[in-house]
């Protein structure tokens, strides 16, 4: 058994402390230690971004990060998307337009979205398309998604 | 397994050097943690290089760039003076899976993942790409086509890192470009793949050709025949054929699910066309 490493980070703005086994991914950190499950593992290869969480920033897949690498980061995920109980207008628009059916992918769809609107706020459809590239769904063909992220971009640009 | 995150490479190497099993660099993790979950490695150390400041950044230097070994591709993107200079290597890099693996992924850690498909080799091959070493040794620089030795396998010495890439300045009316092929639109892995770098003199004529091939091998391979057959003309179909012709000879590819022998074969010499018509586009010719 090899040895814990005690990492201190932040996580959706608050401070967190918690010890990992070396081998241990973020995702499981997250899921396993923390309580925050809504980040999914699907593949556990990077392929399905359905683990999305972002760190420093950066929209990553968590089962590829490992939980020691958190060290000082600021990592976020679905669980950050809401602020005072309001839902993140992405995360409404996914209710409105139906663009979630057995919803194993949409916390990483959110946050992946998120990620996209985040640096351009009034994407295309192919834009759109190409950031949720790394996202795999299985149930709803993607058109919804994509009209409820275009449709979040707009409400988000209304409320500017 | 220990996880180490040293701040300086020479501790890194020091690390590395010392570890009595097998021990590994981990800059992205995008290959390696694959690796690791799926119990093709059982790594007794993993030393974790994003938190050694000379690997982090992108400079523009007197002789060109320099590519930290841990800076992600995404970062490659976002850097406009390296994109002029070099979009063929940058749309290479960029290349390299989804926005959450562009997030991590490195180019050096694509180079020393060593498969022969790997996106940004041919660009940074065709490129005259350097690789900076630093081991227990002292440091070290080697062009780009020595890293990679065979499938998996480098010429880098226990306890070497890259430290960081370098790519010349383009010289004045030069440019290059990358091309792969895949069966579907992107997410995929390059069945066959070209990087192309040239160099005009007067009238447009090519004056110096860098001509990469990638999955059509063991490893990359450069293809000084494919240059020859260009530099000296502009770029007519003439040329061209014996460039693609060239190309075709250096392919040994294997035969599998994702692409023939002979598939793979025509194809490098196709993209290797292409590619160097973008990269003639874009010195000006």
């Amino acid at each position: 058994m090899s040895e814990g490493i005690h990492v201190a980070t932040t996580i959706n703005g608050d401070a967190v402390e918690y010890v990992c086994s070396p081998r241990e991914t973020l995702l499981d950190v997250l899921r396993n230690r923390l309580g925050l499950t809504g980040a999914k593992e699907g593949c556990g290869t990077g392929d399905c971004g359905a683990c999305s969480v972002t760190v420093d920033g950066r929209l990553v897949c968590s089962c590829l990060v490992l939980g020691a690498e958190a060290e000082g980061r600021e990592v976020t995920t679905v669980e950050g998307l809401s602020t005072g109980g309001k839902l993140h207008p992405l995360q409404s628009k996914f209710i409105e337009h139906a663009a979630l059916q057995c919803g194993i992918c949409t916390p990483g769809f959110l946050v992946a979205a998120k990620a996209l609107l985040d640096r351009n706020p009034d994407p295309n459809e192919e834009q759109i398309r190409y950031a949720l590239a790394g996202n795999l769904c299985r149930c709803t063909g993607y058109d919804k998604i994509v009209r409820a992220v275009s449709a979040a971009a707009k409400e988000i640009r209304k409320q500017r | 397994m220990r996880y180490e995150a040293p701040k300086t490479i020479k501790e890194a190497a020091g690390l590395l050097a010392k570890a009595k099993g097998s021990a590994f660099v981990l800059a992205g993790g995008s290959d390696l943690l694959v690796r690791l979950k799926s119990g093709m490695i059982e790594p007794e150390l993993v030393v974790d290089v994003k938190r050694i400041p000379s690997m982090q950044t992108v400079s523009k230097t007197a002789s060109g760039f320099r590519i930290g070994g841990a800076v992600p591709c995404a970062a490659l993107g976002e850097n406009e003076a390296l994109k002029k200079a070099w979009p063929g290597v940058v749309e290479a890099a960029n290349l390299i899976g989804s926005d959450q693996i562009q997030s991590r992924c490195t180019i050096v850690g694509n180079l020393c993942n060593a498969s022969p498909a790997a996106d940004s080799v041919p660009a940074m091959v065709a490129a005259g790409a350097k690789a900076a070493v630093v081991g227990p040794k002292g440091k070290r620089t080697i062009a780009v086509e020595d890293v990679v030795t065979g499938p998996g396998k480098t010429s880098l010495k226990k306890g070497e890192v890259i430290e960081a890439v370098t790519l010349p300045k383009p010289a004045p009316k030069s440019g290059d470009a990358y091309l792969r092929f895949i069966p579907r639109t992107e997410m995929d892995i390059a069945v066959v793949s070209a990087g192309v770098c040239l160099t005009l003199g007067p009238k447009g004529v090519v004056k110096k050709a860098r001509v990469a091939l990638g999955a059509v091998g063991p490893t990359v391979v450069l293809v000084p025949a494919a240059a020859k057959a260009i530099v000296g003309t502009k770029l007519d179909d003439a040329a061209l054929a014996k460039m693609a012709a060239a190309c075709e000879a250096a392919c040994k590819p294997i035969d599998d699910k994702r692409g023939t022998i002979e598939f793979r074969t025509e194809v490098a010499g196709v993209l290797a066309r292409r590619a160097a018509g973008i990269a003639y586009q874009r010195a000006g010719g």
